[in-house]
């Protein structure tokens, strides 16, 4: 069994230990406690029954933790040693589990590190590595955002919402530590998607898909960054574009749009396209429309900018983006690009060093940078 | 999101206080005031905020390469630079206002007379992996 096999285990183990009476925090750190064990026995001795074998590990370091506390504290101990026969895992549990961990009480970093851990069964360490802090602050991290939930009942609906976009934030991290995040994010997402029918995950999930299959063509060897007009397109993973696709069309056709699905429609309409030069802009600016409705989200608004200046001219593209807050990040490398496709190559290179300067990623700096010198090396004179 | 929090012995905007040296202030003085930044590092351990923090001797030297098979040129030591770097600390949090307050929280350490140094640090953000998702 691989380790990701494993970890998909991992939410279940935990609804199971839930159910027997383990309040969460506790349960937590016993899973966790047998996921690491795990990891160290099974590579040389496989269990028969992975899921039983968790369960048990896991429900003995409850116990004993639960006496030591106990000792610690010189009170009785009233849990029952001998568990109820425990229910089969149920999706409810895991689906549960995303509430809580996503629980609008906990700051986004705090719901994406326990996230990381409750749902996905990822150790510390993993998303410390991840997130290039040390490990102790990781630690410190999760256990003061169970502490946060401590009091939330584990059987509350949650909102859906509120997973998503922490889903999506771990997904947007994408690939910095030794842990792939957005292989991650989609994989909690596809099990999200099994437990939940929703159009929304399903339009996140196809979202996430179709982002990743381009991610062989985002970036050249030398790691630069790639821009989507100039990916090589035989690089795209056709296969998960297809799978991308068919989700979102099964999302749409059930008529309840959303931010999600509305950006998996303009990364689908760009997936389809053969060649840049072939896409679709005038459906693009139609999403992107749809999508300032849905969610009036200022970078929504630049990016439309963006594909008007595609469908309509970049005069067009300059006047959408005139009537935005030029503080957004972007903006002005926005500006550049249309400024250069207007035909005015000097003021596109001042620009573009300009945009340089407030890049927030290095790559992308180094990329505005690169635009730049190739403006400024053109320039007759 | 990662900010780096730059703590100067010299530089930047005039200070507040009239700053008077460490060495004028009393051992208990000090005391407070270490023990104060010691406790600001321990309670973002406690939150999860705190990536890394070392303090730096004021003594620096610049190098730099003089062409192929010849040793470094190095200029200095100076200790009588216009902007000194006294130390730094890593924060991750979640948002710049976040990173306003902690920075905020230790310009506020004890000086003399325990009233806090009012002392300027600056405050720069990381640059991180590019988003996946962009448009």
């Amino acid at each position: 069994m691989d380790e990701v096999a494993l970890r998909s285990l991992i939410p279940g183990v935990l609804g199971v230990l839930v159910r027997r009476g383990a309040d969460f925090a506790a349960a937590e750190d016993a899973v966790q406690d047998a996921l690491i064990e795990a990891l160290r026995v099974w590579p040389a001795d496989p269990p028969r029954d992975p899921l039983g074998w968790l369960v048990t590990v896991a429900w003995r370091r409850f116990l004993d933790a639960v006496r030591a506390d106990a000792a610690r504290r010189r009170r009785e101990d009233l849990i029952d040693e001998e568990p109820p026969p425990g229910p089969v895992p149920a999706v409810d549990d895991t689906l549960r589990l995303y509430f809580l961990c996503a629980h609008p009480s906990l700051s986004p970093s705090s719901a994406v590190a326990l996230t990381l851990r409750a749902v996905g069964g990822l150790t510390t360490r993993q998303i410390a590595q991840a997130y290039l802090v040390p490990e102790a602050t990781m630690a410190q991290r999760i256990s003061r955002a169970k502490r946060t939930v401590s009091g939330v009942r584990f059987d509350q609906p949650g909102d859906v919402a509120t997973v998503l976009r922490v889903l999506y934030l771990v997904f947007n991290e994408g690939y910095s530590g030794d842990v792939d995040l957005a292989a991650e994010a989609i994989r909690l997402t596809r099990q999200l998607a099994a437990a939940i029918d929703h159009p929304e995950v399903a339009g996140l999930l196809a979202l996430m898909l179709l982002h990743h299959a381009r991610r062989a063509g985002r970036t050249a060897p030398d790691g630069s960054l790639v821009p989507l007009a100039e990916q090589d397109r035989s690089r795209w993973d056709t296969a998960l574009i297809a799978e991308g696709v068919g989700i979102l069309q099964t999302a749409l056709s059930r008529d309840r749009l959303g931010e999600f699905q509305a950006q998996a429609a303009i990364a689908a309409l760009h997936a389809d396209a053969p060649t840049a030069a072939e896409t679709d802009w005038v459906q693009i600016v139609e999403w992107y429309d749809e999508l300032v409705r849905l969610t009036g989200n200022p970078i929504a608004r630049l990016n439309r900018a963006v594909a008007v200046g595609e469908a309509d001219g970049p005069r067009a593209g300059l006047a959408a983006l005139a009537a935005l807050d030029d503080t957004l990040p972007r903006y002005t490398a926005v500006a550049a690009y249309l400024h250069e496709r207007d035909g005015d190559p000097e003021r596109a290179a001042g620009l573009y060093a300009d945009a340089a300067r407030r890049a927030a990623s290095l790559a992308e700096r180094d990329h505005l940078n690169r635009q730049a010198a190739r403006l400024n090396s053109h320039r007759p004179g | 999101m990662k900010y780096l929090l730059l703590k100067h012995y010299r530089g930047g905007p005039t200070p507040v206080t009239g700053m008077p040296m460490i060495d004028k202030w009393t051992p208990e003085e000090i005391s407070a005031h270490v023990n104060y930044m010691q406790e600001f590092a321990a309670r973002l351990q406690e939150s999860g905020e705190y990536v890394d923090g070392q303090a730096l001797a004021p003594e620096g030297t610049f190098v730099r390469y003089d062409g192929e098979g010849r040793p470094p040129v190095t200029d200095g030591p100076f200790a009588e630079t216009k902007d000194l770097i006294a130390g730094w600390m890593v924060i991750d949090v979640d948002s710049y206002e976040r990173a306003l307050e902690l920075a905020a929280e230790l310009s506020a350490a004890p000086g003399q007379g325990g009233k806090p140094i009012h002392e300027w640090l600056e405050l720069r953000p990381f640059l991180t992996a590019p988003p996946t998702i962009t448009e």
